[in-house]
């Protein structure tokens, strides 16, 4: 399949690209710039271990093409991390004991993030919807309910 | 870089998660992650679309005619049988299939498009044999045999196949006389559940990454629960010896037993042996992670329990056909841990347990958090409710009265050791406030309460070794090399506080030496079993008593002093003699200058330890009679409350209370996240998770038909409780929980939904469709 130039911005850094036309998002972070913090876990678009912010949105980055987001800002677990916008969230998570395998984590914080940003203060409810494509298998959940509770109140 | 004067945090603590702030920032590495540049290939699987076929013939030639692929492998290229204790499969199928996902033929390509398209140019002539798709159909006299070399199959002194049959394992129990008192028995129950196949799910597929140098050398990164029993597995099978295969393991994205022993590992390595010099990976999609990897085998459990009128459990006889799939190298230890702790958690004078493994036409059953033993207890702890009932007994109270203690005489003739039980189920009956009924405002809303119980022993070998090394670094810090996994349950953050707390060091000051890897980390049979705290923490403790006492004999030397009088605390050397101190780091490698210039003392630092329990005693065959069955149980105990609204059958949730006697908690807060997740990991199975077979096929593998539990699916409140009776072998008296939080949990929901709607739903899971369905036809039998 043909190649497309886009011009994307990652993290903060505007690039051109060429991308073949039928790479997903996903891929194109981990096996093209090597941001390999957003995971695979399905790529169906149902476990919520890809997500990334597209345009300041949380989006399944398996369910969405590179070549669709000429124009676009996308910033994953890395570049979210080193600007600090995830420093609230990542200590909680810390002190919350909200993390063990840690896969699933990349995606949950950056769920975590876009409900903070749209909804500073949610309740335990809104939180729970809102991370409810995040699936974790390790910690039974209640804990990261607590620490994006924890990371709202600081 | 910390100074090493901070305050040594200790066993007890909760101390952070040291692989918390690469997991929370994206930096943590796995498997898929490591970057292998331009020359990856990238291997698919055809497989088998029948569930038992002869296969007549493969044709590859037209796949190896595409351009861009670079190697073809099947059943062909290699004869030899894998299996961790009953050696029964072949890496790539060649006479036969056996079920709808065994890999038939792989093929390595510069794309993974270009490899799924040479899968389709590869012919495959199967001639159809009839299939088995139930272990009672299996276990007919006149069923085709699924394997008819059983009986030359290599298998280990502990397992019992029965050539001629479909039976790969029979492990018995036979303690005292059943049949006579059953006379004695004021009430009897007998039922039977099918407990169904369910998957792992961890959020990481499998993925492994194999290179073959042109020397034949194997090198294979793998998210791995068992670096090495897969170094030796696979080297033996393909003839090699195990120092010539290194296994590289990075941190593993959930593995609840499925990344245990070998399942798909082999494979890009065999086929990377067509292709030397490129590493080949194969990344499982989420659709073959559901149907052709490791999956919790189905059960169907008979059981009869019996107690006289005082509610003394007298009888129980068991019977177990576990329906091991189309190969059972893992599983007819999954039968055997079944049969030895048959009895549940309670003191029972007369047993007879049959537990069979038997090969079906099925996905292959593997290891499952805790294997056996939700499915031994979901049907146990309904019988043991059942019991009480029948008596009109407290079914606490019942508990109470024949949970297994220490001293007890167990059904394989162990003697039980001190145990935490009476002190658990207390804790979560108080918790739910047990004996008080609690109504729902609505009508339409039914409120119950249930309690289960259990125990469970790491099931595994007599004789698995843990080992560990410690070597101090310029700066005073501590390099802690394991072979155990982290994969997720915190094991490198407890290992550091043992390290740590036993040598004088601050937890801050000990790095886990990561990957794990075969050629460089010390031995450890698999990250498996929960025996990761009890049995590697024992080695660390080994080791870091030999690099103390290496420590300590430097500076008394350097002082001219008794070791005795000599100290180490947060890094520092200190003589309560004479006051002196010097740090770590001042002499941790290059040792300390002898007064005048007369020369050095010391050197380099590396301390060394080692366990394995050597008390473990093999079983009688036709009895299950032995001196020490197990090294030891842990126990505990889950209660809830739930709501059923009776109108949609959806259940909800309101209180859930866990407890567990893990010894001594060396972090508790890590423990009772162990019993967090193992609880809603159990409630999924209880009240969504099924795989459904239609013929051998999957219908519903992605995660809209095999729904796992989410979010809003939490109870409204989870309490969790540690209690604390020391284990004799264990460090500070420690005992493993990874597994056992899960296992009582579709028991407990069972019982509370009989207590809020008078109806026993037997097998799980019980969906609001099949609890609504129950009701109605009570409502029809009332009616």
């Amino acid at each position: 399949m043909a190649d497309q130039i886009v011009q994307m911005t990652v993290n903060g850094r505007l690039e051109q690209y060429r991308i073949p036309q039928h790479m997903t998002l996903l891929r194109f972070l981990r096996e093209m710039l090597a941001l390999t913090g957003t995971k695979n876990g399905c790529e169906a678009g149902e476990c919520g271990a890809c997500t990334v912010l597209l345009n300041g949105e949380p989006v399944n980055s398996c369910l969405v093409l590179a070549v669709e987001c000429d124009g676009a800002t996308v910033e994953t677990v890395e570049g979210l991390t080193e600007r600090g916008a995830l420093a609230a969230l990542q200590q909680t998570f810390m002190e919350e004991n909200a993390i063990q395998c840690g896969f699933c984590t990349p995606g949950m914080l950056i769920s975590a993030y876009a409900l903070l940003q749209r909804s500073p203060h949610p309740s335990d409810q809104e939180i729970k919807e809102a991370l409810v494509g995040n699936l974790c298998r390790c910690t039974g959940y209640e804990r990261i309910v607590k620490a994006v509770r924890q990371a709202a109140q600081a | 870089m910390p100074e090493l004067d901070q305050i040594s945090q200790g066993i007890g603590e909760n101390v952070a998660r040291v692989d918390v702030q690469e997991k929370a920032s994206g930096a943590a590495l796995f498997t898929d992650d490591i970057q292998f540049g331009s020359n990856l290939l990238h291997a698919r699987i055809k497989r088998s679309p029948l569930p038992h076929a002869i296969i007549q013939s493969i044709d590859i030639s037209q796949a190896e005619r595409l351009p861009g692929v670079k190697a073809v492998v099947t059943g062909a290229d290699f004869a030899g049988r894998i299996g961790l204790y009953l050696k029964d499969r072949h890496i790539f199928a060649r006479d036969r299939v056996r079920f709808i996902g065994e890999p038939v033929a792989g093929v390595a390509a510069i794309s993974e498009e270009i490899a799924e398209k040479a899968l389709d140019l590869i012919r495959v002539e199967y001639e159809p044999l009839q299939p088995i798709f139930h272990p009672l159909d299996a276990i007919k006299p006149d069923a085709p045999l699924i394997h008819p070399d059983l009986g030359s199959y290599e298998v280990v002194n502990f397992i019992f196949p029965e050539p001629g049959t479909n039976i790969s394992n029979h492990f018995k129990i036979r303690k005292g006389d059943v049949e006579r008192a059953w006379a004695q028995c004021t009430a009897v129950v007998e039922r039977e559940y099918y407990i169904p196949h369910i998957q792992h799910v961890p959020i990481e597929t499998h993925v492994a990454v194999a290179q073959v140098s042109h020397l034949g050398k194997i090198t294979l990164w793998s998210s791995s629960q068992s670096p090495f029993a897969q170094r030796d597995l696979i080297a033996k099978t393909l003839g090699f010896s195990p120092s010539d295969v290194r296994v590289i393991s990075p941190y593993v994205g959930g593995g609840f037993g499925c990344k245990a022993g070998v399942t798909m590992e082999a494979l890009p390595i065999v086929i990377a042996m067509k292709a030397k010099g490129f590493p080949v990976k194969l990344r499982l999609t989420r659709e073959e992670e559901f149907y052709t990897n490791f999956v919790r085998q189905a059960l169907v459990i008979r059981l009869k329990m019996g107690c006289d009128q005082a509610g003394n459990l007298l009888a129980l006889e068991n019977t177990m056909y576990w329906d091991g799939g189309a190969s059972t190298e893992y599983g007819v230890n999954i039968t055997r841990a079944g049969g030895y702790s048959s009895t549940g958690p309670y003191d029972v004078p007369n047993v007879k347990t049959d537990s069979y493994c038997v090969y079906t036409n099925n996905i292959i059953g593997g290891p499952y958090r805790g294997f056996g033993m939700s499915e031994l207890h979901t049907g146990i702890e309904q019988c043991v409710d059942e019991l009480a009932d029948a008596l009109g007994m407290d079914k606490v109270e019942f508990r109470l009265r024949n949970v297994v203690q220490g001293g007890d005489t167990l059904a394989t003739g162990m003697t039980m050791h001190p145990t935490g039980i009476k002190e658990c189920i207390q804790k979560v009956a108080a918790a739910v406030d047990w004996g008080k009924t609690s109504k729902s405002t609505e009508p339409y809303l039914k409120r119950g309460k249930g309690i289960a119980i259990m125990w469970k022993a790491p099931a595994m070998p007599p004789n698995p070794g843990s080992s560990a090394t410690i070597k101090l670094n310029e700066d005073g810090t501590l390099l802690l090399g394991i072979g155990g996994q982290e994969i997720g349950q915190g094991t490198f953050t407890v290992m550091a506080q043992l390290a740590a707390a036993t040598l004088g060091v601050p937890v801050k000051a000990v790095r886990i030496a990561k990957p794990v890897d075969t050629d460089y980390s010390p031995y450890e049979w698999q990250t498996v079993a929960s025996r990761l705290t009890w049995s590697m923490g024992n080695a660390v403790l080994a080791a870091a008593q030999d690099a103390r006492r290496q420590i300590l004999a430097i500076v008394a030397e350097a002082w001219k002093e008794d070791v005795d009088d000599l100290d180490i605390l947060d890094g520092v050397v200190i003589s309560r003699k004479t006051e002196k101190e010097i740090k770590l780091k001042d002499f941790a490698v290059y040792g300390i200058p002898k007064e005048n210039f007369e020369g050095w003392i010391g050197g380099p630092i590396f301390g060394r330890g080692k366990f394995m329990p050597t008390y473990v005693t093999g079983l009688d065959k036709e009895t299950g009679q032995g001196k020490r069955a197990v090294v030891h149980y842990t126990t505990g105990a889950q209660a809830f409350e739930i709501e059923v609204d009776i109108r949609t059958g959806k259940l909800h949730v309101l209180r859930a209370a866990a407890a567990f006697d893990v010894g001594k908690a060396i972090n508790p807060e890590l423990v009772r996240a162990q019993m967090e997740g193992g609880l809603i990991q159990g409630l999924s199975s209880a009240l969504f998770e099924q795989m459904i077979f239609k013929e051998g096929t999957m219908q519903n593998p992605n995660f809209v038909d095999y729904r796992i539990a989410t979010t809003v699916d939490l109870p409204d409140e989870m309490m969790t409780f540690i209690v604390e009776v020391p284990q004799d072998d264990g460090p500070f008296g420690a005992r493993g929980v990874g597994e056992h939080p899960m296992v009582p949990t579709v028991a407990g929901i069972a019982n509370a939904i009989q207590d809020a709607l008078g109806i026993r739903m037997q097998g799980p899971p019980f969906t609001a469709e099949k609890i609504l369905l129950t009701l109605q036809s009570q409502e029809e039998k009332k009616g």
